[in-house]
């Protein structure tokens, strides 16, 4: 349950993240030139801000809730160790909101200046927020500031045990990488599909170029992040490593597979390239890693789910990046927007790939740290709720998020339909 | 006072801000749903709507603070409360969602009978969260949550009379609250004209209302309190807490009185007021049992943790208040309304972005995706990766900064100076 609201809420994160920087940029754009185009489209992209906004709002409230809902026993031990947090994430969120409606009710009533200042603080306060969550999760991934004593945790020191975890910073500045990209790639994919059906006047074209060079630069960029993340993970996590690679037994000089089926202890139908892994995790090609059978197979996280998104997020991340560099070498070498109808094609698709790739790469490493919810500490198992009634709840839950998905479609649809003039 | 107390009065004072902010915002969607038919209806739904767009967020997220400060001060307590509790917490999270989702919504209606249904079910679900967190109260309130991992009976823990009263007492409280505040903003706008004065002195009748209803529940609340929560109702009547009920009864007669006089901004705070002293009482009368079973000192979390949060939450009020403070001065000004508008210049007239040196900003660029890689791929060490991630992230808007701007002026170029299309 908690990774279907998950699920609903990350993407508006990103949005959170990336949404107020591109806005700013293109208010910014206006008050230089003074160009209504970009006051206009400084509007639009502000309604489906407001929008997502109060989704992500509930959302995220939701998920706050399901702390409580789900994992009392992990929020009762722990809630000392990890809770500053969510304490801080609180506040950023409070400004994050209260700005947020400055900032949309003050397009016509406050000064230019002031509008544009009132708009910072959203940028900003969607950056410390994912840092706050974002050290959370790093923690439950490498739990460190604190000693557990017959079941309680004492000695407890909550900024050790989130800021000073060597887990935060891949980890953030991955997700905070992928905000722009998802919201790059989706953005662009709107006008991509506008491209496609005839609408390529001035301002879908700005509306495009934005969040696309911002995508393509970017999504180059994740690849590296994304190995400096698995160059962490491959010393402090080695089982996760293993899960994500489909290694059953611990191997010097390890391959590396592409694609392919985990079953038995080996990869099945996969594509081997000799010592690549140990490469990739360890710059030695020789270098030793760890397999699953190093831990009893109770231990072992669900190899396939965790392989199989792992491989998902990466190839969409190659892709991504594709998109992005065959872009970035159309504007330097012929200075202007690609024309062929295949790129918006398959821009079009970027967006919910990306969207894909961002789920999957929370799969991997939620799902690669089970069966722990706090690795080596505590067992998903002992954390989870003893309330009865969860299928109920999650049946519940599940419908209404398809009714909130529905929803936004259907409002995303409105406000892109909505005629210029109204919003101006 | 222990400093195992503190993050409790930070917890009580969220609770404050939200039953008094987000209450209101409840009891305007509470409005909505008794609004009547017609066009009167729609105005009163619409002046509802507007009034509290611009704050809901805002407000709405004290729950969250309350919430991620009591799961970090007192976590035993927070997991006894969700796992015994967890059904009203579910109907409350539902309740959320689709309120949430009914306001997002609101957006995208063209037409009124649309925008009708959505208030509609923005209206039930104002209804049935604040009930769902009053039943949470009262089962505490009435010692129904027993510590541990949902050890309380599920059902009947959140369905006894004190739970029930405290429910109702959240609804009728919103309502009143919410009456008040539009009564207030209608009050703000009525330069307007008849229509305006016309929905004031409607407020101003529901306040009324609304008010001796919540004032009567309140009173036949000590009554319910006395069978049902015999210890609670005794601290209440002998303690310290019974300052906070006179205090309480007090300030809701005044408000009663300044209501119908219409003086409304007076209004909001003696009725915000009446609402904080209640759960001061509340929380006087309670101390120091936090749960049945546990004390607040018990359920406290490590020295160091509440150091931590209290720095915290205190540095975050620093910012927090001068920023809400300006929230609420520019809403309570009129300057966010709907209706209110002059028009902004903008600042320059100038050409688009000077190209300021596009073939430097692109080198610089090159340069600091080869550092990147140098230092965050190849390189080991920890401060190498630092300057990694710096090189790559200034790859980034050096790239942005030298592409896009060239590139946007050549678009416009391109369209000439036709404008752009609808």
């Amino acid at each position: 349950m908690q990774a279907l609201s998950f699920s609903v809420h990350i993407p508006l994160v990103c949005f959170g993240i990336a949404f107020p920087t591109m806005i700013l940029f293109v208010e910014w754009l206006y008050l230089r030139s003074g160009d209504q185009l970009y006051r206009t489209l400084a509007r639009r992209w502000t309604r489906v801000m407001a929008a997502l906004f109060a989704i992500g709002v509930i959302t995220g409230t939701i998920l706050s809730f399901e702390m409580g809902l789900l994992w009392p026993a992990f929020t009762s031990t722990f809630g000392s160790v990890f809770g500053l947090g969510f304490a801080v994430e609180g506040f950023s969120f409070f400004m994050e909101a209260i700005f947020i409606g400055i900032y949309i009710y003050g397009w016509d009533r406050l000064s230019p200046r002031a509008h544009f200042l009132s708009g910072i603080p959203i940028a900003i306060a969607g950056v410390s927020g994912s840092l706050m969550v974002i050290s959370v999760n790093a923690w439950m991934n490498h739990p460190s500031g604190f000693r557990l004593v017959a079941g309680k945790a004492v000695d407890v020191h909550p900024l050790t045990a989130l800021f000073a975890n060597s887990f935060l910073w891949p980890e953030l500045v991955h997700m905070y990488i992928a905000g722009y990209i998802v919201a790059g790639f989706l953005l662009a994919g709107a006008y991509a599909i506008g491209r496609l059906r005839g609408h390529w006047s001035r301002y879908e074209r700005t509306a495009l170029a934005i969040p696309l060079t911002i995508a393509a630069l970017a999504s180059p960029v994740q690849i590296l992040i994304g190995d400096w993340a698995a160059r962490d993970v491959a010393t402090a996590q080695p089982i996760k490593l293993a899960a994500l690679e489909g290694l059953h037994a611990t191997t010097r000089g390890a391959p590396e597979h592409l694609l392919g089926w985990y079953t038995e202890g080996q990869v099945k139908d996969g594509i081997a390239i000799p010592k690549l892994l140990s490469l990739l995790a360890f710059h030695n090609p020789n270098a030793v890693v760890k397999g699953l059978d190093t831990v009893p197979a109770d231990r072992q996280p669900p190899v396939n789910v965790v392989r199989v998104s792992f491989q998902l997020m990466v190839g969409i991340g190659t892709m991504l990046a594709a998109i992005g560099a065959f872009y970035l070498y159309v504007r330097i070498r012929r200075k202007r927007l690609p024309e062929s109808l295949w790129f918006y094609r398959a821009l079009a698709l970027a967006g919910p790939a990306s969207v894909v790739a961002l789920i999957a790469g929370w799969v991997t490493t939620e799902v690669g740290r089970q069966p722990w919810v706090v690795y080596k500490v505590m067992l998903t198992n002992q954390a989870v709720t003893g309330a009865s009634g969860i299928p109920v709840g999650y049946a519940t839950l599940a419908l209404v998020y398809v009714g909130v998905a529905i929803g936004v479609v259907w409002i995303l649809r409105r406000l892109a339909r909505m005629p210029m003039d109204l919003v101006v | 006072m222990h400093l195992y107390e503190l993050p409790l009065i930070f917890v009580l004072l969220g609770l404050v801000f939200y039953v008094v902010l987000a209450g209101a915002d409840f009891g305007a969607g509470f409005w909505q749903l008794f609004a009547g038919s017609g066009p009167r209806g729609a105005r009163v739904r619409d002046h509802a709507h507007d009034s509290m767009a611009p704050v809901w967020e805002a407000n709405h997220v004290w729950l969250i603070f309350v919430l991620t400060v009591t799961w970090t001060a007192y976590p035993s307590a927070f997991g006894a409360i969700a796992s015994t509790l967890s059904i009203p917490l579910f109907i409350a999270a539902i309740g959320i969602i689709l309120r949430g989702a009914a306001y997002a919504l609101r957006a995208g209606t063209a037409t009124a009978r649309e925008r009708r249904t959505l208030d509609t079910v923005f209206a039930v679900s104002s209804i049935l969260t604040p009930f769902a967190l009053g039943t949470m109260v009262g089962a505490i309130a009435a010692r129904r949550v027993p510590v541990g991992n949902a050890a309380g009976n599920l059902l009947s823990s959140w369905t006894g009379p004190t739970s029930i009263l405290v429910g109702v007492l959240a609804i009728a409280t919103s309502a009143y609250l919410a009456a008040v505040f539009l009564a207030a903003d209608a009050r703000r706008s009525s330069a307007g004209g008849a229509a305006d004065r016309e929905l004031e002195a409607s407020f101003r009748m529901r306040a009324l209302t609304a008010g001796l209803i919540a004032g009567a529940i309140a009173l036949a609340g000590i009554a319910v309190l006395h069978s049902d929560a015999h210890p609670l109702y005794h601290r209440l009547l002998h303690s310290d807490a019974l300052a906070g009920l006179i205090v309480s009864l007090l300030a809701g007669l005044l408000t009663l009185e300044l209501v119908r006089r219409s003086r409304f901004e007076t209004a909001r705070y003696t009725a915000a007021l009446a609402v904080a002293a209640v759960i001061g009482g509340w929380a006087l009368a309670q101390n120091p049992i936090l749960l049945r079973g546990l004390t607040v000192r018990q359920a406290a979390a490590p020295h160091d943790t509440l150091v931590v949060v209290i720095v915290a939450v205190l540095a975050g009020a620093v910012i927090l208040f001068p920023s809400l403070a300006l929230l609420f001065r520019l809403v309570l000004r009129g300057q966010l309304d709907h209706s209110a508008a002059a028009a902004a210049r903008p600042l320059g007239t100038g050409s688009v972005i000077s190209a300021s040196a596009p073939g430097l900003l692109a080198r610089v660029a090159a340069a600091c995706l080869l550092a990147g890689f140098g230092f965050l791929t190849i390189a080991e060490a920890g401060w190498a990766h630092a300057l990694g991630v710096l090189a790559l992230l200034g790859f980034i808007v050096c790239g942005f900064l030298a592409d896009v701007p060239a590139q946007l002026a050549q678009i416009a170029r391109e369209d000439g100076a036709a404008p752009p299309e609808g």
